[in-house]
């Protein structure tokens, strides 16, 4: 008799099992009933990493570990008209714009950026797909930048604003943009690289300038910069998640 | 064999602690597939080569006509494998749909409730060391000399399908949720720490220790098979043990023992 009862509950939780992964299906997405619970390991292992990590830095290789090219993801060519025709002149009349929470907003050219200090590094390039790919990459640190532009005591954040069109949906057109925070910001290793195996940053790869913030994720290295915003915050920005993928589901924080 | 008496064997730590773990491993193991699936191949050293070939395992749909098919390539060999990995339902697709959560496409969705579940496991099993070392369960897995000396004799009872029902662990339970506890789990929880490119920062010595990124990913992938086959002899145990019997014990905590054992 106990064996009997025993046997339909062991059914009965089998069964529930199946139906709760179509259930879980619909609960876990972005929005669902479940989705703000499990995303709330997101902003524990955020907190954890930045405490154990600091601003340690990330793995640096040698130019034997360049095995092959950069390995180009997301958009490869942006097909935005202004963009094509800044590329077509070698990008002579693009300009990087700091803006925001900034004492003093800038406008540079690429010649000033490469006036500046430059720093290389041979850095392990990790998609969130899994991938990963070494290359070589040259630019100057963002703390530089921002130095120069002296963010404002609310700055929390930095956006990049990019050129390419990601997304054409009937809501419109989506072009790419990122945040970190301050702390990625200044880290010694997060640079803005115009060069890419000691040649210019292909368009492919994100030319003229994308940003490289080496203890995260691919996606966070937003690329076709042209406009670097200091905010208190990222309500105002896409969705309000702080980048076009964590509007998408992902995380913000892309430490893991 | 003579029943002997119900024994009270298995604490509430022990009984809750496996419980969710067997949750979280449910759920680590399908959101991993999951994640597998957004780039299904396996790589040895620090990086993927896209130009020169380190894969040791790849999973793949290749055009034939007007027919998908789905192709598994292990070293240099290559199976078809559509229906199930590469191609299924006429889909391309690594692992299918009913083996991955959710079981729509979504590597976002699956990286969120993997890592959800990677913490809960984590937490879980320092609960768990602290409760056993106190409580003195870490002794129950830890095989002794004398428990190795019946190790033979236990291979032996086991594959005549001769099960104890003993107050201690036999040595081949021993070996066996030791290998999880002490082995399996912190390889999951190290590999994984070692793909985290932050982790990378902090704890550069991972990536020595497990030979790369890629590395790390692979080892990561087959210690995952080692539970899963671990679960698969574990299920098989308890059905030839008596399935009821070892139930109530995870559950209740009691557990009938052979006569003389009392």
């Amino acid at each position: 008799m106990q064996r009997r009862r025993f046997l339909t509950a062991a059914a009965g939780v089998g069964l529930m099992g199946l139906s709760g992964c179509k259930v879980l299906d619909t609960a876990a997405k972005p929005g669902g009933s479940l989705r703000g619970v499990i995303m709330s390991a997101s902003g524990l292992t955020y907190r954890t990493q930045r405490l154990l990590g600091g601003d340690a830095l990330a793995p640096e290789f040698t130019a034997a570990d360049i095995r092959q090219g950069q390995k180009p993801n997301g958009t490869i060519n942006p097909s935005d008209a202004d963009y094509q025709t800044l590329a077509s002149a070698g990008f002579a009349d693009w300009r990087l714009e700091v803006v925001g929470a900034v004492e003093k907003p800038l406008t540079l050219r690429l010649s000033d950026l490469q006036a500046m200090p430059a720093r290389t590094q041979i850095t392990r390039h990790d998609c969130v797909e899994g991938w990963s790919c070494i290359a070589k990459w040259t630019g100057v640190q963002l703390a530089r930048v921002l130095d120069l532009a002296r963010p404002k005591a609310e700055a929390r954040f930095v956006v990049f604003h990019c050129m390419d069109t990601i997304e054409r949906s009937l809501s419109g057109l989506v072009k790419y943009y990122e945040s970190i925070d301050l702390r990625d910001a200044v880290h010694p290793q997060t640079i803005l690289a115009y060069g890419l195996n000691d040649a210019p940053l292909p368009v492919a790869n994100g030319a003229p300038l994308r940003v490289r913030v080496e203890r995260q994720l691919g996606y966070k290295m937003a690329k076709y910069l042209h406009r670097i915003e200091l905010v208190a915050g990222v309500e105002g920005l896409g969705d309000g998640n702080g980048s076009y993928w964590a509007d998408r589901g992902y995380e913000w924080y892309a430490g893991i | 064999m003579p029943q002997g008496p119900l024994i009270y064997r298995q604490r509430i730590w022990t009984r809750a602690t496996h419980w969710i773990w067997a949750i979280c491993l449910f759920f680590l193991m399908l959101t991993g597939l999951q994640i597998f699936n957004a780039f299904p191949s396996l790589h040895i050293g620090m990086e993927s080569g896209f130009d020169y070939d380190n894969a040791i395992l790849s999973i793949g749909a290749v055009q034939e006509g007007d027919a998908l098919r789905g192709v598994t390539r292990i070293g240099g060999m290559a199976f078809d494998t559509t229906g199930i990995l590469g191609v299924s339902n006429g889909e391309a697709r690594a692992f299918p749909s009913w083996a991955t959560i959710p079981s729509y496409t979504s590597l976002a969705t699956g990286r969120v409730i993997h890592f959800f579940f990677a913490w809960v496991l984590v937490g879980t099993l320092l609960v768990w060391l602290v409760a056993s070392a106190v409580n003195g369960h870490l002794r129950d897995l830890i095989p002794t000399w004398a428990d190795l000396k019946t190790l033979p004799r236990d291979v032996v009872d086991h594959a005549r399908l001769r099960i104890h029902h003993t107050r201690r662990y036999s040595v081949l339970q021993k070996l066996a949720y030791a290998g999880v506890l002490f082995v399996a789990l912190p390889l999951m929880i190290l590999t994984g720490l070692t793909m985290s490119p932050s982790m990378n920062a902090t704890f550069p010595w991972l990536l020595d220790v497990f030979g790369g990124r890629q590395t790390a990913r692979t080892i990561h992938f087959i210690v995952m098979w080692a539970l899963v086959a671990f679960f698969v002899v574990h299920m098989v145990m308890i059905l030839i043990a008596g399935a009821f019997n070892e139930m109530r014990s995870i559950i209740t905590g009691w557990y009938r023992v052979d006569k003389g054992e009392e």
